[in-house]
């Protein structure tokens, strides 16, 4: 199991370096566009992965879709992961009716299904707007409407940590509750914290991914694996253009690297 | 068990009525709320635009277009969707049973499997049907639910399979894990090592163990279903409510989109309390 993590790992970075290197390996950039050759191209030496139906290079918006997904990704799951924090642990160290109100909070969070949510929020918002500023609203939304499930373990956790022995010991010995909480109850609860960041990452790949194919993700010409995705619609006229599927490969990849970093425990959580 | 259905029922009254009000506020204070296409239509009359926009004013108080929505729900008016240009009544009545059927469908198929693949895994104890079995499952977990409903389109398969897929893929391991801590109990392991028979030790004594517990799982796996119905539903081209959820929102139909929340909510927690007072029974009568 040590190695398939090792290799996870390194697959995961190969990708992440390679996505960050999008500007060497791929020149062009994702939104330059080949008018002297035909459109959808096969692989050639000058594209690799051959050109989109504007004619621009496929390889260099693969690599540059996976670098905004692969950079944002992590940083919605932050945001949600500190959303998480402040409510569940918060929640499970006071307790009483602060933890009541804060659990029927997520509860009414997590009834509704995620994609749901997400596209109902989506769709309040305009959808007309630059590509930067779709990358931005599809991201900042996963990360702020992601929080409830997290909340809940980290609720848990806090209120577990609470009724433990060495805080009752802490408690009588006089400590401040704040000093106990950044002191004793957040350290304790890192491991969980951190089990959670990562949980989140993968689930958010795959929320952009399936709002880009719905048409509700980043928008043209910026790509993202979701926009990248949405190529698939044509899948029945590909005959045999398997490289179109890179895309989807890299991003199968990814989020398994991600599963198999995490262990079952942390899974399960 | 009346008390406990009372408190179920109460619940979900609140959190219907306090999910209406976030929809609500989230509607009102959506860019572009105050504004109608209508009112660059060059065949109104300058009344007629008047007319519409002291309509638009009227729904400017958040509570006033809450409780608006609230007394014409309660007769049964939900609105009228604006880019389908019909009752959201009308809409919903016609597409809610084509995704009941799709979900019993894709639940059934999902639940068989993952029962199928976690009860042989977990009996069979050989490493290589179980590695098989989590990567089978984990391979669906990693892959976009809008992709496999691609691939069914082009396989030309009926979209309940990949709805069952996705079911399969996410209720897999938490079944296996349960059967497997409830196949480690000591009780489990003498009737094991005394001989009794493989289904028998499933039905009579698993099932009564882990029971409670698969049927929570099997509960948040229809909000699992519900959610896979859209990228099915809008991809697959099935009239449902998933793909009505989706054209409200390519369309900002901001009316049918509140109706839809609304129904979505009652939807998941009917499933959640159903399975929890299911679980109950099912303690009390071990009990």
């Amino acid at each position: 199991m040590k190695r398939i993590r090792q290799f996870a790992c390194g697959l995961l970075l190969a990708v992440g370096i390679a996505s960050l290197g999008a500007s060497v390996f791929a020149p062009a950039g994702y939104d330059t566009q080949f008018r002297d050759e035909l459109p959808n191209a096969g692989p050639s030496k000058l594209h690799w992965l051959g050109t989109d139906d504007l004619g621009r290079d496929r390889f260099a918006r693969v690599l540059y879709g996976t670098r905004v997904s692969l950079l944002l990704a992590p940083a919605a799951a932050l945001l949600s992961t500190l959303l998480a924090a402040f409510v569940g642990t918060l929640a499970g160290y006071i307790g009483g009716a602060f933890e009541k109100l804060a659990l029927a909070g997520t509860d009414l969070f997590l009834s509704l299904p995620w994609l749901f949510l997400l596209l109902m929020v989506r769709a309040m918002l305009p959808l007309n707007v630059s590509a930067f500023t779709s990358v931005a609203v599809t991201f900042l939304l996963l990360g702020l409407l992601g929080w409830a499930a997290s909340a809940r373990v980290l609720c848990a956790g806090a209120r577990s940590i609470r009724n433990s022995d060495f805080v009752l010991l802490a408690r009588a010995s006089g400590i401040s509750r704040a000093r106990l909480l950044m002191r004793h109850v957040l350290p304790n609860l890192k491991p969980v914290l951190l089990a959670q960041f990562w949980i989140s990452i993968p689930v958010f790949i795959l929320s952009e991914a399936n709002l880009g194919i719905l048409g509700l993700g980043v928008a043209e010409p910026l790509p993202s694996w979701g926009s990248l995705l949405r190529e698939l619609e044509s899948f029945a006229n590909f005959s045999g253009e398997y490289w179109r599927l890179v895309p989807l490969l890299l991003l199968v990849v990814t989020v398994t690297s991600f599963q198999l970093i995490l262990s079952r425990d942390e899974v399960t959580a | 068990m009346l008390a406990r259905i009372s408190r179920h029922l109460l619940r979900i009254a609140l959190t219907l009525l306090l999910g209406g009000l976030l929809a609500a506020t989230l509607i009102r204070y959506a860019p572009g709320f105050d504004t109608d296409e209508q009112q660059m239509d060059s065949r109104l009359s300058s009344e007629s635009i008047e007319a519409l926009r002291q309509q638009r004013a009227a729904q400017g108080n958040l509570f006033h277009f809450y409780g608006r929505f609230l007394s014409s729900a309660v007769r049964g008016d939900f609105g009228h969707s604006q880019t389908l240009n019909r009752p959201v009544r009308e809409l919903v009545g016609e597409r809610l049973p084509v995704t009941l059927r799709l979900m019993t469908c894709g639940l059934v198929v999902g639940w068989s499997l993952a029962m199928l693949f976690a009860v042989s895994a977990t009996m069979a104890r050989i490493a290589a049907w179980d590695v098989a079995t989590t990567a089978v499952a984990g391979l669906f977990l990693c892959i976009p639910s809008a992709v496999l409903a691609l691939a069914f389109v082009f396989l030309r398969a009926p979209g309940y399979l990949a709805l069952g897929l996705m079911v399969f893929a996410n209720v897999f391991r938490y079944w296996r894990n349960l059967l497997d801590k409830s196949y480690a109990m000591p009780h489990i392991i003498t009737a094991r090592a005394k001989g009794l028979g493989t289904l028998r030790i499933l039905l009579y004594h698993v099932l009564p163990v882990s029971g409670a517990q698969l049927l929570a799982v099997a509960g948040i796996s229809v909000s699992i279903a519900l959610g896979a119905s859209i990228p099915v539903e809008a991809l697959c081209g099935i009239p449902g409510i998933g793909q009505l959820a989706w054209q409200a929102a390519l369309g900002r139909d901001l009316s049918l989109l509140v109706t839809l929340t609304l129904l979505v909510t009652v939807m998941t927690l009917l499933a959640n309390t159903t399975s929890d007072l299911l679980g109950q029974a099912f303690r009390t009568q071990r009990a």
